[in-house]
């Protein structure tokens, strides 16, 4: 038999084999390094977090029996053998449940506006004045950061309990992450058309109407649909501050022990969570074809 | 000069049909979609207590807040503030890490060409998709319950929520892998275990390390809002300041917020590409 590979000599192999080692110790130490440091981290986040081992021990049989008596119904049999009993309260629950995606929806809807109305000044190719480029950015930047729900504990002071805050919260953190988006197309949109029309003498509003909104009308669209998705799951939880939504029963069911209240109205919201990524998703690949989809 | 040449536009209309003479159902497509919109819009505004003199008068009063919020001052509390911006970020990275070292093997099952069975692999992604359409915020309600209020219930809260993120996300990279890696390491009579240590983690790890550093820098914004329903961190400190109309401490407490998650952003990013980078030097 030949050897299909041809074998070096002893000393240029000695030579080639250390060098190899070399090199993978050095990274070996590296990677040694970076995992110490990073225990290192976790051990002092641990100690910050009040992690205790034994607490979450002696509770984790809770955790699973948390599970064990939201799926069982007051009688004590479980869940799905009475679904009438379980899901009891499914009109005054599908209202609310209207009453979240209605949050969303406008929330998304006023947001998506003022991030369309916002975006061109933030853009780096369309913006008129750089001053005002950097104001727009500050402004979507801060409407991005600060979480949507800190907003609608401000908003519930300020425009009393229900839905109206949820919105109005929900509609400003959207202006910000869609302002954001959407400054991103048109920086990717073609500049030609735009030269085209400034040269006809238009204004910067109509360069902006022919020239570029043409091109980004359909990612707007696609941004726009995801962002409602994201909302859905938001205004879940905005009636735990106060702020309208199915959020409000799910709070009362979960701090009152209701408990197979509280697998019922999770279900309710799994299931719609579900049917907007799935009908969304649908209607953006319909749309805007299947690259549109990610 | 020369007058530009007449155009005849009924020769332009015959020879561009479907720019001149769209059907009137695609000319209506776009006006029936804004109506409907703004049909469900003003429904919406209606149904859900919307009115102007509530708006102008919330707005007043928004605006008051927000004087009162100037200057930001965090009083005598200080420590207080910065031990629960520590207990946020501890929240954030403990999370983040537990939720990556159990969704590992759970993603393995779920990928494609790792688990070819379709029987075990759909309870497993529906577990994942059900995990992830619950928001954070309501596991944190359920984890208060187990073990109680207090940051280790945040810490569990994000934990499980990112498990199931993370288990759809490092299935999809594990399936985006190469597969030759693989074949070798079979052809040299590697086991399935030999084959997923030396064939596919080397090529997923480096995108598994840059997701779970954004999802670190991301969970930083979710830890400051489970505090709110108790789940420790600043945002139990913000709530309570907002409850209590301490509008100059809520005001310092955002801007702690938002220094915090722009120095998380800067560490990561920088982190991710010296990862990406040397991924790609390799």
């Amino acid at each position: 038999m030949t050897l299909a590979v041809s074998i070096l000599p002893e000393q240029q192999l000695a030579a080639l084999n250390a060098a190899y080692r070399e090199a993978v110790s050095r990274r070996r130490l590296r990677l040694l390094l970076g995992a110490a440091i990073f225990a290192a981290a976790l051990v002092l986040a641990a100690i910050g977090a009040e992690v205790n081992l034994r607490t979450l021990f002696t509770y984790f049989g809770n955790f699973v029996s948390y599970f064990d008596r939201i799926l069982t119904l007051d009688g004590g049999q479980r869940v799905w053998t009475d679904v009438g009993e379980w899901l009891w309260g499914w009109r005054k629950w599908l209202k609310m449940l209207g009453e979240t995606l209605l949050i969303s929806y406008v929330g998304t809807l006023i947001g998506a506006t003022f991030a369309f109305a916002l975006n061109f000044f933030a853009a780096e190719n369309t913006s008129p004045a750089p001053w005002l480029r950097f104001l727009v950015r500050r402004l979507l930047e801060f409407a991005r950061t600060v979480p949507g729900i800190v907003f609608a504990l401000v908003f519930v002071i300020a425009f009393g309990l229900g839905p109206m805050a949820g919105v109005l919260a929900i509609a400003i953190h959207s202006t910000g992450a869609l302002g954001k988006l959407f400054s991103e197309i048109v920086e990717n949109a073609d500049m030609k058309p735009v030269e085209g029309i400034r040269s006809t003498g238009a204004s910067w509003l109509s360069c902006m109407r022919f020239a570029i909104l043409p091109q980004v009308t359909a990612g707007y669209a696609s941004y726009a649909l995801l962002r409602f998705e994201i909302n859905v799951r938001e205004a879940s939880v905005m009636g735990f501050v106060g702020a309208g939504g199915i959020g409000q029963e799910l709070v009362v069911a979960i701090r009152k022990f209701y408990y197979s209240d509280v697998s019922a109205i999770l279900l309710t919201i799994i299931v719609t969570v579900f049917i907007i990524d799935i009908s969304t998703g649908w209607l953006r690949g319909r749309l805007f074809g299947k690259e549109a989809r990610t | 000069m020369t007058k530009p040449q007449q155009v005849d536009t009924r020769e332009l209309r015959a020879r561009y049909p479907d720019v001149f003479d769209r059907p009137a159902s695609a000319r209506l497509a776009m006006p029936a979609m804004i109506v409907g919109a703004s049909a469900i819009l003003v429904y919406g505004l209606v149904d859900l207590d919307f009115s102007p003199s509530r708006f102008f008068a919330g707005l007043s009063q928004l605006g008051w807040i927000s004087l009162m919020m100037i200057p930001p001052d965090p009083g005598s509390s200080l420590p207080i503030y910065l031990k629960a911006l520590g207990e946020t970020l501890s929240i954030a990275l403990l999370g983040t890490t537990l939720a990556a070292l159990f969704a590992l093997p759970v993603s393995l099952l779920a990928a494609r060409n790792v688990v070819p069975s379709n029987i075990l692999r759909f309870p497993i992604r529906r577990l994942l998709d059900s995990i992830r359409g619950v928001d954070t915020l309501i596991w944190a309600l359920v984890w208060i319950n187990v073990v109680g209020l207090g940051p280790f219930a945040g810490v569990l809260a994000i934990a499980v929520s990112d498990f199931g993120a993370f288990g759809k996300l490092f299935s999809e990279a594990i399936e985006g892998a190469d597969q030759k890696q693989v074949e070798g390491i079979r052809a040299s009579g590697g086991s399935p275990l030999h084959e997923i240590r030396f064939g596919l983690l080397p090529q997923v790890l480096p995108v598994i390390a840059g997701q779970v550093l954004y999802f670190i820098e991301s969970n930083t914004r979710s830890a400051t809002i489970i505090g709110i329903v108790g789940a420790g961190g600043i945002g139990l400190q913000l709530a309570e300041q907002i409850r209590v109309l301490e509008w100059q401490k809520v005001s310092f407490l955002i801007l702690m917020i938002l220094v915090a998650v722009a120095a998380i952003d800067f560490i990561s990013g920088k982190l991710r590409f010296a990862i990406i980078g040397r991924r790609a030097a390799a």
